[in-house]
């Protein structure tokens, strides 16, 4: 199979059934080289069935899948050298050591990476000899995550890589994935955290009921960049809010009554976060499946990070 | 976490060598046997089982067994059953549990999402079997002779005898571990599902109790598992030639012996080819 170089993964007409209830219902994705690449969407939406299957963990039951120019479910050893896999769970190898355990993966791999330089990428290095078993979630996580890197992967899968981390660990592991983002590295991202999707991925794709029903970059996710802006600002004492198409003619305006500067004034589009809860929504009432938005609202909610729950 | 790591696809191996299976499976096998001895559970209740167990039995019992013309120590009575119970403890419930709990904790997953050969995971875990099982018999031996004063053969025929005894039981114990760790429902569940059914065949197999002494449909059970074939073929190793006489059959039976682990081995390799899974029963 020969794919142009510029698309790591290419998927048509995706579909995956579990007991006649599909997960996957005609995925369409293409994912660039050297992009990093978020899939959003509430948890049983598909995300971690479609990552699988681009994994080679399942196979497909419809539609063409390439990833890095192969088929993964008849992919080989010389495929999964290049690419790396931190999966949503994690566990195992609880009496190894951090470094016994990054050394011996590393044997896994020709052209490894150093297994120091990349404990010390994850942040691991003063537990270096701690074993498995006595790592808090988030270093256990990150040593999930010096697994997944260490083989140099040309495509670096990540679902769910933070859960569990505090927000300074987060942040860390931001600065991580973007360094290996600039140095040529393919990211696919499953998240269920919104500003790490904005901050982390060049395009988002928001998946429901097993499709995509959105995919553009993060400014511009379901026509965010061409929503109303909300103005806010104070006048006689009291907060006021407005929405409006031309929120610099309102500025101008306001500054023209009330003066230079507009007491307290704002001007906010809608959030990353608001744009995909009305996405999921929208879904969820034309699928019919939820009738309620209610009922779509409270499956979306960020997983418990102490209970993370298979999607 | 913020040091980067800014080196390109095309940066150069830190180590010249490249992966092969040999090398990957010595290197499992040096990580399983650290497994192995760093969990407190299967260093009792697989590694040091059967040298507990023989302390017991020649304490508990003082008294002499066998037939009149020669009775032996209760210790060197029970010392080839507690070597069939250390092989069926470290090569069939060691397999079974770790494949069990490795399938379920998600280890196997994230193996099979390596370059890492399969092959070179099944020989890691052999390797281990051998090493700890070769230090488990050396151990049991050792402590049977020197602090119970139980006699060890000389003749070199009886040393081929637990040779080939040893690795045929060895390597039917692997293979049906393999085999078995996919019944548990869970991990949770394993250690009752595996370790029951072994203790049960351990009292019929003539391992705890005097295989003769049974009821005749008991050691019927028996003789269809490998467990009671080599425990009579160490009874051949290691009690005197006149316990033949007593044996259910009067014979050592050494060719049954080879011919029943023989043909659990190849069924077990072919329910392992058929049946192995990587992941959970219930992912995907």
């Amino acid at each position: 199979m020969t794919e142009p170089t510029d698309t790591a993964i290419r998927v048509r007409g995706l579909r995956k059934s579990y007991a006649g209830v599909p997960a996957v219902d005609g995925l369409d994705l293409d994912v660039r080289t050297g992009e990093v690449f978020a899939l959003l969407g509430p948890n049983g939406a598909g995300k971690t069935t479609t990552v699988e299957i681009l994994e080679g963990y399942r196979h497909r039951d419809a539609g063409d899948v390439s990833v890095l120019g192969h088929d993964p479910q008849s992919a080989g050893a010389g495929w999964r050298k290049r690419i790396g896999i931190v999966l949503q769970s994690s566990g195992g190898h609880d009496e190894i050591t951090v470094e016994e355990l990054v050394g011996h993966f590393a044997g896994y791999y020709p052209g490894a990476r150093d297994p120091d330089e990349v404990i010390a990428a994850v942040g691991l290095d003063e537990k270096r000899r701690t074993r498995a078993r006595h790592l808090s979630g988030g270093q256990r996580r990150r040593l999930d995550v010096a697994l997944g890197i260490l083989g140099h992967p040309a495509l670096l899968f990540l679902d769910e890589p933070t859960t569990g981390f505090d927000p300074e660990a987060r942040r860390e592991f931001w600065a991580l994935i973007t360094s290996l983002a600039d140095g040529g590295t393919t990211i696919i991202l499953t998240t269920h955290y919104l500003d790490e999707a904005e901050h982390l991925a060049d395009r988002l794709g928001v998946i429901t009921a097993g499709r995509i029903v959105a995919l553009d970059t993060p400014d511009r996710l379901g026509g965010r960049d061409q929503d109303q802006a909300i103005v806010g600002w104070t006048e006689d004492g009291v907060p006021r809010t407005a929405r409006t198409s031309e929120p610099t003619a309102l500025v101008a305006e306001l500054s023209a009554r009330l003066g230079a500067e507009v007491p307290a004034l704002t001007v906010t589009r809608p959030t990353l976060e608001d744009v995909y809860l009305r996405l999921i929504d929208g879904a969820a009432t034309t699928a019919s499946a939820h009738p309620s938005p209610s009922t779509a609202r409270s499956t979306i909610q960020p997983a418990d990070p102490q209970e993370p729950v298979p999607s | 976490m913020s040091s980067l790591i800014r080196t390109g696809p095309d940066r150069r191996p830190h180590t010249a060598s490249r992966p092969s299976t040999p090398r990957i499976a010595a290197a499992r096998t040096r990580l399983e046997i650290a497994m192995y001895f760093r969990e407190r559970d299967s260093v009792i209740f697989s590694f040091l089982f059967p040298i507990i167990m023989l302390g017991i039995f020649a304490v508990a019992f003082s008294e002499q067994i066998g037939p009149d013309e020669g009775p032996i120590d209760f210790a060197q009575y029970f010392l080839p059953g507690m070597v069939a119970s250390g092989i069926a403890l470290v090569s069939f419930q060691t397999m079974a549990l770790s494949l069990a709990i490795e399938r379920e904790d998600g280890t196997l997953k994230r193996l099979r999402g390596t370059p890492m050969p399969p092959m070179a995971y099944f020989l890691g875990k052999i390797g281990m079997i051998l090493v700890v099982g070769v230090a488990q018999i050396a151990l049991l031996l050792a402590v049977a002779a020197l602090a119970f004063g139980a006699e060890l053969p000389t003749e070199p025929d009886r040393w081929l005898t637990f040779a080939w005894c040893y690795a045929l039981g060895t390597a039917a114990g692997t293979v049906l571990g393999i085999a078995f760790s996919s019944v548990p429902r869970s991990a949770k569940s394993a250690s009752a599902v595996v370790v029951g059914p072994l203790i049960i065949l351990q009292f019929i197999s003539g391992v705890f109790f005097v295989y003769t002494d049974l009821p005749s449909w008991l050691q019927n059970i028996a003789s269809v598992f490998p467990l009671k074939w080599t425990a009579q073929g160490m009874r051949s190793v290691f009690l005197p030639d006149h316990f033949e006489d007593v044996e259910v059959s009067g014979s050592w039976q050494h060719g049954s012996t080879a011919l029943v682990l023989a043909v659990w081995l190849i069924l077990g390799l072919i329910v392992c080819v058929r049946t192995f899974r990587w992941r959970r029963r219930d992912d995907g």
